[in-house]
């Protein structure tokens, strides 16, 4: 007990091995304060997640077939999205470029879809000619309604060689 | 854990980039004390010495401490309101409600704002009385008395002013009548009403201009009238302590 004496913050554990009640009270404190501290991270975290988003729906419906000619490319501007009719059917290509996110444009005197951010050139189907972009534009799952329009889900990736059979 | 801790905390003082920050060494001298209290800004506000007296409940209750955290608790959940109000007259209301209903901890928050601000105004009125009765006005005190006052009307305008945000019928008629008094002032009453809710009846203009006025420049002001304040408390050499502050007392 003479150390606690001369010197008392300093000391954890005194002579018979036990906690001091300085050192008890200041982990009690500091445990107390890192709990609450946690806790108002982990709340302000919450906060700043949205559970309510005023964002266009993932799946949209593209009105009938009919509207899309035979080998052509349509931008629905809203959704970003290129509806292709070829021979073979439909496909829906990204208009969001693979490389930061701009939104490309359908050049068809060129036959090709390219980025006016920093030039990325891609096919119709969505295939990459040439870079920045790292990849070619995914392909989204197209299908038909029961009432016979077509729907796009763009939480759906589906391979290029995969097309509505018109 | 204390002496590993302070283990750390020792090998961390050596490193070059506390050093940079911190160009004294550790305050375990009178001299290394004074040099840590004069290069921190924020011990700066603390007083050297402090007199025993002065620390006892009875001599503040605490008043101007507790004032000073409701406002920092005010700050913190006033900018995290920020990010889910638009202070327009479609949305006004709605995000309020948002802020009840749909936004996690959203009421959590906001009802901490709320309660805290109602506390400040009483606790600093309370703070107010109970410098008064202590003859905390006095010399050397009397410039920090009038700094105070400031801060006292400057809770009360920020608590008018918040009083606008939510966009509900409570809200719309308390500051309409609240800026009808403005022009009660004389001669140039009307003009001044104009200016403030800058038009002929409280609409868009009103709610931006109060939500201006809540958010930057009226806590700019108290900032600087708090660090002012705190800062004479020192400077005036201490609270005001009399001779009945002794421990017989409490």
């Amino acid at each position: 007990m003479s150390d606690n004496k001369v010197n008392p913050g300093k000391t954890i554990v005194d002579a018979k091995g036990e906690v001091s009640r300085r050192e008890f009270l200041d982990g009690i404190t500091l445990g107390a304060l890192g709990v609450a501290g946690l806790g108002a991270a982990a709340i302000t975290y919450q906060f700043f997640s949205p559970n309510v988003l005023f964002e266009l729906p993932t799946t949209f419906r593209a009105g009938s077939p009919d509207l899309y000619p035979v080998n052509s490319v349509t931008f629905l501007q809203g959704q970003q999205v290129y509806i292709v009719r070829t021979e073979a059917g439909f496909y829906a290509v990204s208009a969001v470029c693979t490389h930061l996110g701009c939104i490309t444009q359908w050049k068809p005197e060129a036959n090709m879809i390219v980025c006016p951010c920093h030039g990325s050139k891609f096919q119709p189907d969505g295939k990459k000619i040439d870079g920045p972009a790292p990849r070619s534009q995914p392909h989204y799952a197209i299908n038909l309604t029961a009432d016979g329009e077509l729907q796009v889900d763009k939480q759906q990736i589906i391979k290029a060689d995969q097309i509505l059979k018109a | 854990m204390g002496s590993s801790l302070n283990h750390a905390l020792g090998s961390l003082r050596t490193t070059r980039v506390w050093r940079s920050i911190f160009r004294h060494g550790a305050a375990n001298t009178d001299r290394g004390r004074s040099l840590a209290i004069f290069g921190n800004l924020m011990l700066h506000w603390l007083p050297v010495k402090v007199r025993e007296k002065s620390l006892r409940v009875r001599a503040t209750y605490y008043l101007g401490s507790l004032s000073l955290m409701l406002f920092v608790i005010l700050v913190v959940t006033g900018v995290l309101l920020m990010f889910y109000y638009h202070p327009s007259t479609p949305t006004a209301y709605s995000d309020m409600k948002d802020l009840r209903f749909v936004v996690s901890n959203g009421v959590l928050l906001r009802n901490m704002h709320r309660v805290a601000a109602h506390l400040m105004v009483l606790l600093v009125f309370c703070h107010m009385v109970h410098v008064f009765y202590r003859g905390g006005y006095k010399p050397p005190h009397e410039f920090n008395w009038v700094v105070g006052v400031v801060l006292l009307l400057l809770t009360l305008f920020l608590s008018y002013t918040g009083y606008l945000l939510p966009w509900d019928q409570l809200a719309f008629w308390a500051i309409t009548v609240g800026t009808n008094i403005i022009s009660a002032v004389p001669i140039f009453g009307n003009e001044l009403r104009f200016v403030a809710l800058g038009g002929h009846a409280v609409g868009e203009n009103t709610l931006l201009r109060f939500y201006v006025l809540h958010v930057v420049i009226l806590p700019l002001l108290a900032i600087l009238f708090i660090a002012v304040h705190m800062w004479r408390v020192q400077k005036d050499g201490g609270l005001t302590v009399g001779s009945k502050d002794d421990d017989r007392q409490n």
